[in-house]
């Protein structure tokens, strides 16, 4: 587990540019939010928490369905799956890498949301930080799975508007989930960044946030846990 | 389809030019690889039909035929990488693909299957970990492919004859006992393809077997033992000196033609 997340860091370290958008994007977004709202501040205060422990789902989604996709092709993963390493350990190994990359880009965000920009939270920041380190290893976890059904590194990167925006859309960040039509609620229920959201939800009000926040922490783990599961599932021994 | 036995074909030379029983490695009296039977579809066509082979212990084998001819899906067959349709392959006393083989058998791909931004001896040290031996393999195996000056080059700048030997350094690692290697001299200049063939000779030497496939004719001649194939079956297996006397032919390129022609 370790060897394999040794060496996702250590490409990611041989990529800074990469590491500096996944670092600095979500900051510049967070900073133009602010900006586009500066007539409404409660707009900011109130999706700034959700965007900030959302944002690493989106970035983790990405680099893993095109660095898994990348070794499907280039036949790494062939030569893997030919060595004594178990499935999980590769899993477990990616999804430390990148909960490290999304600890840190957690940690920047936070210290300009929180610092310069003056974005407040009912509950404790360090949930905030730890609920982005849970949306990565989902969006880690699902860009896996994902990776299995696309050929070419472009169709990759088009599951991030089939995968991931509708779920932004549903989970309650536009809309909250009780106005939606009930066929919608149902999806939206289904889908576990709307868990993910949430407990974000929930952290950034203020007053207590209590029982339906682990609840909803716990979903959203086995979310990514349920799709670590669909990932090695798409990881053969023996292909064809 | 008659039963081509490779291995002990080359036992038998072996007997009548000198009492073998002397050599520890021919007391083994198993083969390496045993393949019984063997079929496989690929992409919607048989890659191999009905093959059958032995691959002798503790030798340098070569697995030779044109482009397209099965060598890549046999050789997949053999690793346990590869779905098969029917047929049967038994590792060192083991069926294919077993786990406990994972260890005792290195596969080198026809791509190089390295990261290419990662350093000669990053790439090395992952598979080292995941293996469980320790960095003077790592070195070892980097000196072995010739690759010391490079050792901290990023593999993306070096060339693909280079990267070729990166991917070969790696199946080194943990002194496997059957070798796998898919074209593994290709686009390489002679005095490295000569220095690599007498590296697989070390190697045989101590007791490894070798499987190396080739679409070069003229690499032929630097094997113990020779399979070739053609359109998913096996044209013919032997010695390169027991197939000339077979065809009363001189170069391998020429054998390759006669065993075609006599069907």
């Amino acid at each position: 587990m370790t060897a394999t997340a040794i060496r996702v860091l250590t490409q990611l370290r041989r990529d800074p540019r990469t590491v500096a958008l996944v670092v600095g994007v979500p900051c510049l977004l967070e900073f133009l939010l602010k900006e586009i709202f500066s007539g409404r501040p409660e707009v900011f205060q109130h999706v700034g928490a959700p965007l900030l422990g959302l944002f690493p789902f989106v970035s983790m989604f990405v680099v893993t369905s095109v660095t898994m996709l990348r070794e499907r092709i280039s036949g790494t993963l062939e030569r893997l799956m030919s060595l004594p390493l178990a499935k999980l350990d590769l899993l477990a190994g990616y999804a430390l890498a990148f909960a490290v990359a999304a600890l840190l880009q957690a940690a920047a965000v936070s210290a300009l949301a929180f610092g310069a920009l003056g974005l407040h939270v009912g509950g404790p920041r360090v949930a905030v930080a730890a609920l982005a380190v849970a949306n990565a290893t989902l969006g880690m976890a699902l860009g896996l799975f994902v990776s299995a059904f696309a050929r070419t590194e472009f169709q990759a990167v088009q599951f991030l508007p089939a995968v991931v925006f509708p779920q932004f859309l549903l989970s309650g960040l536009f809309v909250a989930r009780g106005e939606m039509a009930r066929w919608l609620r149902a999806i939206s229920d289904a889908l576990p960044l709307s868990y993910a959201y949430d407990a974000l939800a929930r952290v950034a009000a203020d007053g207590p946030y209590g029982g339906w926040f682990a609840a909803d922490l716990a979903v959203t783990v086995c979310g990514a846990l349920l799709a670590l599961a669909a990932g090695a599932a798409t990881l053969r021994r023996r292909t064809p | 389809m008659p039963r081509s036995s490779l291995g002990r074909g080359a036992r038998k030379i072996r007997e009548t030019t000198e009492s073998v029983w002397d050599n520890p490695h021919d007391r083994v009296l198993m083969d390496a690889v045993v393949v019984h039977d063997l079929t496989v579809i690929r992409g919607g066509r048989r890659a191999l039909a009905g093959v059958s082979l032995d691959v002798a212990r503790g030798a340098v084998n070569g697995l030779l035929g044109p482009s397209g001819s099965g060598k890549t899906t046999l050789l997949r067959s053999i690793v346990g990488v590869q779905r098969l349709a029917a047929g049967s392959v038994l590792v060192l006393g083991e069926p294919a693909g077993t786990p406990a083989l994972r260890a005792r058998v290195a596969y080198v791909t026809q791509a190089p299957a390295i990261y290419p931004d990662l350093s000669v001896r990053e790439n090395l040290r992952y598979f080292a970990r995941i293996l469980r031996v320790g960095s003077s393999e790592v070195d070892d195996a980097i000196a072995r492919v010739f690759l010391e000056e490079f050792a901290d080059s990023v593999v993306g700048s070096l060339s693909g004859g280079q990267r070729a030997r990166v991917s070969l350094a790696t199946a080194l690692l943990g002194r496997p006992e059957l070798l796998v290697l898919d074209e593994p001299t290709v686009g390489l200049d002679p005095v490295l393809r000569r220095d690599l063939w007498s590296t697989f000779h070390e190697l045989a030497a101590d007791g490894a077997t070798l499987l190396v496939s080739s679409h070069v004719m003229d690499e032929a001649e630097r094997c113990d033992g020779l399979i070739l194939l053609r359109e998913g079956a096996v044209l013919a297996t032997g010695t390169p000196a027991e197939l000339r006397a077979r065809t009363h032919a001189e170069a391998l390129e020429d054998v390759f033609l006669h065993l075609v022609e006599a069907g």
